[in-house]
């Protein structure tokens, strides 16, 4: 499903002493099955945005459409759940969301809303659990029995039960340790992988952008500052870094060494095994 | 969605309202409160309206703001006035069709009980419009400061407020965040049939006292972590001030009583 912004402007709290600009001018195309990470610092707008994508927020100016449907700024829309089961979003922190009795009723939960038999929403609940690693014997335990780490994932599964054709991830590693934020990167970029999931990425993390993006689009000041691929993005690490964001672990080595060793770099690299090779032949230039 | 909710929320405006002094302002509303049932009659209601509207135009809140952050208490007041022009029966039959009669008893009785509640409602909203949570509990620790004689635990008490209305903000937040999840997710708060959305509210309301108790008990501790152990002893940073303005708005209530009372029927 393709999400296409057009001029797309959203004012807070319009008409009030507390109005203020969040999104002016931004436009975004997402083709069907693509991979978008979105970068930027805190206040960039970036979470506005990402509420744009399934009609949770309309535009204050311009207009977003979705697979077929469009929204324009200042018309009254009715009926979005069609939308809303198209496009998933998994929220910040997304356990604050739990709510019912059982792990099984609250992963049903979204599946039922938009019109799935209870038989169908089990199979899917059951599905969506084990897609994000977690074993069936919890689905009759209540969600508030969890660890922090194990509601993440129920919720998330809550998110996969959907089957949406859009996946929308705000942050959602945020405050797991290093190996949960693997598994779980890696689950949903098997998704993609596999469903041709058009995901959307908002992250801090360079890496996450770096490793699993097609694109990357970066937020300054509530609008596009630039898109492109992760190469082209990462190739001006100075431009990042005046933007006070960083640059992957990998670029930042690179960069160390170039500074350090006076030697020259032709290429940014992303990936660690990419950065070896690269520094295997710049030195072994160097050593002839 | 909830943004356009105006109370208990503090607007900065530089303006002369915003400057009084919170103990005057509270004593303000107070006396309001009593003394506006003294009107009862066209001149006296004019005067105490006159009065409102002096202080909203003192306290430069934007009139379109007001309204706008009013309209949901609007359906309150339009359905006393409603419920008075046809139950109350006093007076001259004014009009009649079938069973509606209308007497000029319950025309007057709905217009200035409306009017009334609607004084009311603006004088109070402005004192948290104006006055910021932190300043309104300084002042009514102080003002409530003589009952601790008879053993009022008036430090806990101000704390308590304190506390709430500085949580209010991030409740709505809250709230608002967690709705939008179960948007997401497919529920929908504001169409359909009044018994879906009922049932829409246990997603929303069972989260939002999750995270409340979670952030009371985190609260505590860091409270407790700071070495907090009661009002005993404790000094302020703050020191209120009052000042000419002050005097003069109470001086100004004073004046406002002795005409309504003169002037009522």
């Amino acid at each position: 499903m393709r999400i296409t912004l057009q001029d797309v402007e959203y004012r807070y709290q319009i008409n009030t002493p507390f109005e203020h600009l969040a999104l002016h001018d931004v436009n975004i195309d997402i083709e069907p099955g693509s991979y978008t990470a979105i970068i930027g610092h805190t206040g960039s707008g970036k979470s506005t945005l990402l509420q744009h994508f399934n009609a949770l927020l309309k535009p204050t100016k311009g207009s977003v459409t979705i697979g077929d449907r469009r929204i324009e700024s200042g018309r009254k829309e009715k009926e979005l759940r069609g939308i809303r089961s198209n496009v998933g979003i998994v929220f910040q922190f997304p356990e604050h969301q739990l709510f019912e009795e059982t792990v099984e009723k609250d992963i049903c939960f979204g599946p039922m809303n938009f019109g799935a038999s209870e038989k169908d929403a089990k199979d899917r609940a059951r599905k969506a659990l084990k897609q994000v690693g977690m074993a069936e014997e919890i689905l009759e335990k209540s969600p508030f029995d969890l660890s922090g780490g194990q509601m993440r994932r129920v919720a998330i599964a809550g998110v996969l039960a959907m089957e949406p054709d859009v996946l929308v991830l705000d942050e959602p590693t945020a405050g797991l340790d290093p190996r949960g934020r693997m598994e779980i990167m890696d689950m949903f970029y098997q998704l993609h992988k596999e469903r041709g999931i058009s995901t959307i990425l908002v992250t801090h993390s360079m890496e996450d952008a770096a490793r699993y993006a097609d694109e990357i689009i970066i937020m300054h000041r509530g609008t596009v500052f630039k898109k492109g691929t992760p190469l082209d993005i990462f190739s001006q690490p100075e431009q990042l870094l005046e933007l006070g964001l960083d640059v992957p672990d990998t670029v930042r080595f690179q960069l160390k060494l170039q500074k350090e060793l006076g030697i020259r770099f032709e290429r940014i690299c992303l990936s660690v095994d990419d950065l070896v090779s690269e520094v295997k032949t710049v030195m072994g230039r160097g050593n002839q | 969605m909830l943004d356009k909710m105006i109370l208990g929320r503090y607007v900065p405006v530089d303006s002369t309202v915003h400057k009084l002094d919170p103990r005057s302002k509270l004593l303000l509303v107070f006396l309001f409160v009593c003394i506006i049932f003294l009107a009862n009659n066209l001149v006296t209601y004019g005067l105490v309206g006159l009065f409102t509207l002096l202080l909203l135009m003192l306290s430069k809140i934007p009139i379109r703001f007001l309204y706008n952050g009013l309209k949901p208490i609007l359906f309150l007041i339009v359905f006393t006035f409603i419920l008075h022009i046809l139950f109350t029966k006093e007076g001259e039959l004014l009009y009649k069709l079938g069973w509606l009669e209308i007497y000029d008893g319950g025309l007057r009785q709905g217009l200035f009980i409306s009017l009334r509640f609607t004084f009311l409602i603006l004088v109070t909203s402005l004192l948290t419009l104006t006055t910021n949570p932190i300043s309104i509990t300084d002042g009514m620790e102080t003002l409530l400061h003589p009952f601790k004689k008879w053993k009022l635990p008036v430090h806990e008490l101000s704390l308590m407020m304190s506390i709430a209305l500085r949580f209010i903000p991030t409740l709505m937040e809250e709230t608002d965040k967690i709705m939008k999840a179960q948007m997401a997710r497919g529920v929908d708060f504001t169409s359909g049939p009044l018994k879906e959305r009922i049932k829409a509210i246990i997603p929303l309301l069972v989260p939002l006292f999750v995270s409340a108790f979670k952030r009371a008990e985190e609260l505590a501790i860091a409270m407790e972590a700071r070495g907090y152990r009661g009002g005993e002893g404790r000094t302020k940073y703050r020191q209120l001030k009052w000042q000419t303005a002050d005097t003069l708005l109470m001086l100004s209530l004073v004046v406002l009583t002795i005409f309504l009372v003169l002037l009522r029927s």
